[in-house]
């Protein structure tokens, strides 16, 4: 499985999302630089968290214009897997490639800490390694995570089964308490609907190792990886 | 040169240079000096640069040991960890522009100390940052404590290095001045780390980073002087911060420090271009040329006293060797950041500015550095205060007292604060925030850090020498219950007009409670700030010497934390407890007195229990361990029952004490473990010399005592949860 992560300038948790790729492949993802014309052929290609460009105007606008973002495009619509985590996601939505947009946080500030997460549709190249309905412990830290689209857009993600991640308490019930950061029906993350491209707000790749507190996340890598073997 | 016939006493006055320093500068120059000379001079001998009446005093600190590689004097201190990796550190403050700006204050407060440590060749991998703020009722409390918490997490979420930790106190005495230090760790290979000494003359110097602009002018000599009541009106001294230039900063150093192009680099800090030109040249022994017609600059029509004095963000002054120039020109330029040749390293000993076909600044170097003036201040000893009877205080309800306690300010949980920071990205932090220490793993070895940031300023107050004692006391301590032998640690001394001999007495007490404990604790102090003139209107701070610890963990699989883990266990004080409540948070808190002398420091005992608890976490025998400071014992007990969620049945306290006196004694030297196996941990004790008693179990759900009935462990945690999301969500 030949992964690719896409750096921008900005871009800070490439090495978060490289170690856990490595830790399930047992090799390194290929470290792109946003300036590069041309981007080796891969099975996966990650949009990792951070700020890019310092993100100084709205998140992830300039880095969707990045001369990289075409050929992520192209790929994309030839079938390659696209993860976009954090910032990944918000570049994302910036791009088109997945509807709706990422607004500030209800509280209007940065949050980070471990939040529960409902896995809504495990029949997915991205979520085929969690059962149908499991609830996962995973961390969050963003300003700007607050998804929000148009009720015509949220009916067509939930009824085509297109909502990957929904915020929930700790016991899988109550989306409305667990939803710290006041998103649209408590979504987390979407799929495209070929369900090839996943843009989620949490961080699966900071809970992959008992050491760091917690293992929910692994089985994301696992089930991807997996899925791409 | 011409002489700047229009520069006169009164000008230097003004720029902070008394009559008998200005003498000196004309002397040196053997003629008047130009604004830009009078500007270098001031910026060069404020004692935010020039440490002038601290300068005798921190000699007296011990800073060196097996693992010391670089002590004070560098951009940060620099220790030994093993396996060819060395930890480079330091804690600086931003107190004064904090306070009259809190975002951009607090947020290049985060952004000096990183380049500190990057500077060194070091990638950052944690901040920690200490925070005090005025009486929460002073209206401007609110907006500080906002302002500085979102700078700080506005920066360090931007660059990507986690903030694992730190401490956040109110006290009235902070009510117009603030104080926010930030500490910045990093590592780097021990036989890879880069100086600032100049080298070589006719090698190049490079400027890198962000363009100069005017932002920031005369920084260094505002952080030199009290406030009056018009603090806002210094606004424009403050510097702008821009996260995203610095993380490009810090990638485009460590990638050009990968090869052999740096002969010496200075980040521009505290008077800038000034300060880093003349270090540079003052280190190396030689002179430096510089042409700041090629300063890349953000604003049109900037003077070389400008240039020169301009704190902007995010700048770095780098010496090369010849022939690397095109490299690291392709490197900064794959960073979008500038970079230009702007002067020489010369043999002539002078710091010589050419602009606009003229000559500037014409300095010998040797005598602007040496010749800085330093001071003897007098200085007077505090009476010490006499002693607290808790014989005569009221027996109040245990359990009343705790949750009152644990929703005081300085006690109630700073999760507001440390949410809004990232304290995960890296992946590698094993301990989060809110315990005695952060964790944070390195990726070679099986190693890991523990890092924590100290302070009692009531304490330092009440007798500085037992107060900065305690200090390094409590750092070593923290460190010690996460399972890391201390190796050393970075101090920000924060104190109010060293012009009063009653503040300078606190600095020169705190100096040597801090020397006692070092030397006997083996501890020194590797890299330190010191800020003075914290006060206005007349009203000094706490004295407040703020204690940044590193402690390395050799297994990173032995860190313990203090959330109680199994119903069933027991728990185990150590050290003696003799109910020493003058200077207490109890007494302060409930019974509303700040009287009485700070707890005693025994170093002896400290060390002794310090290295018992540290064996028996080595040897597996701890599941959880916390050290007792503010609140004493019960508070110490509450903490660990909210953070693992279980309940303590405790045993009945000893008749020999009055009961509060014993729950809330901050007697020093102590800690409550958890085990599973007190047998062992007891006669281990015994074997060690260490005072050791089981005083409960681990229960349910409840915090129980007998005489005082029960206490959920959910009503705690939502008293010391709600304070302050409560207290920052009122209007």
């Amino acid at each position: 499985m030949k992964a690719i992560v896409v750096i921008f300038p900005g871009s800070n948790r490439e090495r978060d999302v490289c170690a856990a790729l490595a830790l399930v492949t047992g090799h390194q993802p290929t470290r792109v630089w946003h300036r590069d014309t041309t981007m080796p052929e891969s099975d996966l290609i990650v949009l990792p968290g951070g700020f890019a460009y310092g993100d100084y105007l709205r998140c992830g606008a300039m880095a969707a214009h990045s001369p990289v973002m075409r050929e992520v495009r192209d790929r994309a619509d030839k079938g390659t897997p696209v993860l976009g985590i954090c910032n990944g996601f918000q570049i994302l939505t910036e791009a088109g490639m997945l509807p709706g947009a990422l607004l500030p946080n209800r509280s209007l500030r940065f949050t980070c800490r471990d939040i529960h997460l409902r896995v809504e549709n495990n029949q997915t190249i991205f979520t085929c390694g969690y059962e149908a309905g499991q609830v996962l412990r995973v961390p969050v830290a963003h300003h700007d995570g607050n998804y929000t689209a148009d009720s015509d857009t949220l009916d067509r993600l939930e009824d085509r089964g297109l909502v990957a991640f929904r915020y929930c308490g700790p016991d899988g019930a109550g989306a409305e308490a667990g939803n710290f950061n006041g998103s649209a029906r408590a979504i987390a993350g979407i799929f495209n609907d070929s369900r090839t491209v996943l843009g989620l707000m949490p961080h699966p790749e900071n809970a992959v190792d008992p050491l760091l507190g917690g293992t929910d996340g692994r089985a994301f890598f696992e089930g991807l990886v997996g899925a791409l073997q | 040169m011409r002489g700047g016939s229009n520069v006169t006493p009164a000008l230097a006055a003004e720029h902070g240079l008394t009559e008998e320093e200005f003498d000196r500068a004309v002397a040196i120059l053997g003629r008047t000096p130009s604004l830009t000379e009078l500007g270098i001079f001031a910026a060069m001998w404020s004692e935010h640069c020039s440490y002038k009446s601290s300068k005798i005093w921190l000699k007296t600190l011990p800073t060196t040991g097996p693992r010391v590689i670089c002590g004070p004097g560098e951009n940060a201190g620099v220790v030994d960890i093993g396996d060819g990796d060395a930890i480079v550190f330091k804690i600086e403050s931003h107190n004064h522009p904090s306070f009259i700006e809190p975002y951009q204050g607090a947020a290049t407060g985060v952004g000096g100390i990183l380049r500190d440590v990057f500077t060194m060749g070091a990638r950052p991998i944690a901040i920690l940052d200490s925070l005090r703020f005025g009486n929460p009722d002073n209206p401007r409390t609110r907006h500080l404590v906002s302002g500085v918490v979102s700078g700080i997490g506005g920066y360090g979420n931007c660059v990507g290095v986690p903030t694992v930790g730190g401490e956040c106190e109110f006290h009235p005495s902070y009510d117009g001045n603030i104080l926010v230090n930030a500490m910045c760790v990093g590592i780097a290979k021990a036989d890879r780390i880069f100086y600032s000494a100049a080298a070589g003359p006719g090698n190049p110097v490079i400027y890198v980073g962000a363009k100069t602009g005017r932002d920031g002018i005369h920084g260094a000599t505002m952080a030199s002087a009290e406030f009056s009541s018009d603090a806002g009106e210094k606004r424009p001294t403050v510097q702008v911060g821009d996260p995203f230039t610095e993380k490009l900063l810090i990638e485009a150093c460590l990638e050009l420090m990968a090869g052999d192009a740096i002969v010496a680099i200075q980040d521009m800090g505290a008077a800038g271009l000034t300060s880093s030109s003349v270090e540079m040249a003052g280190k190396g022994g030689l002179g430096i040329e510089l042409d700041l017609d090629r300063v890349p600059l953000r604003e049109s029509g900037m003077s070389a006293y400008e240039i020169m004095l301009s704190e902007s963000q995010e700048r770095m002054l780098m010496i090369l060797r010849p022939g690397s120039e095109a490299e690291t020109r392709r490197i900064f330029t794959k960073w979008e950041l500038d970079f230009a040749v702007i002067g020489r390293v010369t043999e002539t000993g002078r710091l010589v500015l050419r602009m606009n076909g003229g000559i500037a600044a014409d300095i010998p170097v040797e005598p602007l550095v040496t010749a800085a003036p330093v001071y003897q201040r007098p200085w007077r000893r505090r009476d010490p205060e006499p002693d607290i009877d808790p014989a005569l205080l009221l027996d109040r309800d245990p359990f009343e007292c705790l949750q009152r306690l644990l929703a005081s300010p300085t006690l109630a949980s700073k999760r507001w604060i440390w949410e809004q920071y990232d304290h995960l990205v890296m992946g590698n932090t094993v301990k989060r925030p809110g315990g005695d220490a952060a964790v944070v793993r390195l990726l070679t070895g099986g190693k890991a850090l523990a890092l924590a940031t100290d302070c009692t300023p009531r304490y330092c107050r009440a007798d500085p020498v037992r107060g900065g004692a305690q200090a390094v006391a409590e750092s070593w301590r923290n460190l010690t219950a996460a399972g890391a032998e201390p190796l050393a640690l970075t101090d920000n001394m924060n104190f109010g007009n060293p012009e009063r001999p009653e503040i300078m007495g606190e600095f020169v007490g705190a100096i040597e409670g801090m020397r006692e404990a070092c030397l006997a604790l083996d501890y020194p102090v590797v890299s330190g700030n010191v800020s003075l003139y914290n006060e206005t209107n007349g009203n000094a701070i706490l004295p407040t010497p703020v204690i940044g610890g590193l402690g390395l963990l050799a297994n990173v699989r032995n860190a313990v934390d203090l959330a109680l883990k199994r119903a069933g266990d027991t728990l185990i004080l150590i050290g003696e407890t003799r109910g020493h409540l003058g200077c207490s948070l109890y007494l302060r808190e409930i019974e509303g007195s700040e009287a009485g002398p700070p707890p005693p420091v025994d170093l002896a005992a400290e060390r002794r229990n310090g290295d018992f608890i540290r064996n028996m976490i080595r040897a597996g025998h701890v599941a959880a361990c916390h050290d007792l400071s503010d609140g004493g014992l019960l508070v110490a007990v509450a903490e660990m029952a909210m953070r693992g969620g279980r309940g303590v049945v405790l045993d009945a306290p000893p008749r020999d004490l009055p009961r509060n006196a014993y729950l809330f004694g901050e007697d020093q030297a102590r800690y409550v473990l958890e085990t599973a196996d007190p047998d062992t941990v007891l006669e281990a004790a015994r074997a060690a010399g260490a005072s050791a008693r089981a005083i409960g179990a681990i229960g349910e759900v409840a915090l129980t005592l007998p005489g005082a009935g029960a206490i959920s462990v959910d009503a705690l945690r939502a008293a010391n949860e709600a304070w302050l999301p409560d207290y920052m969500a009122q209007v």
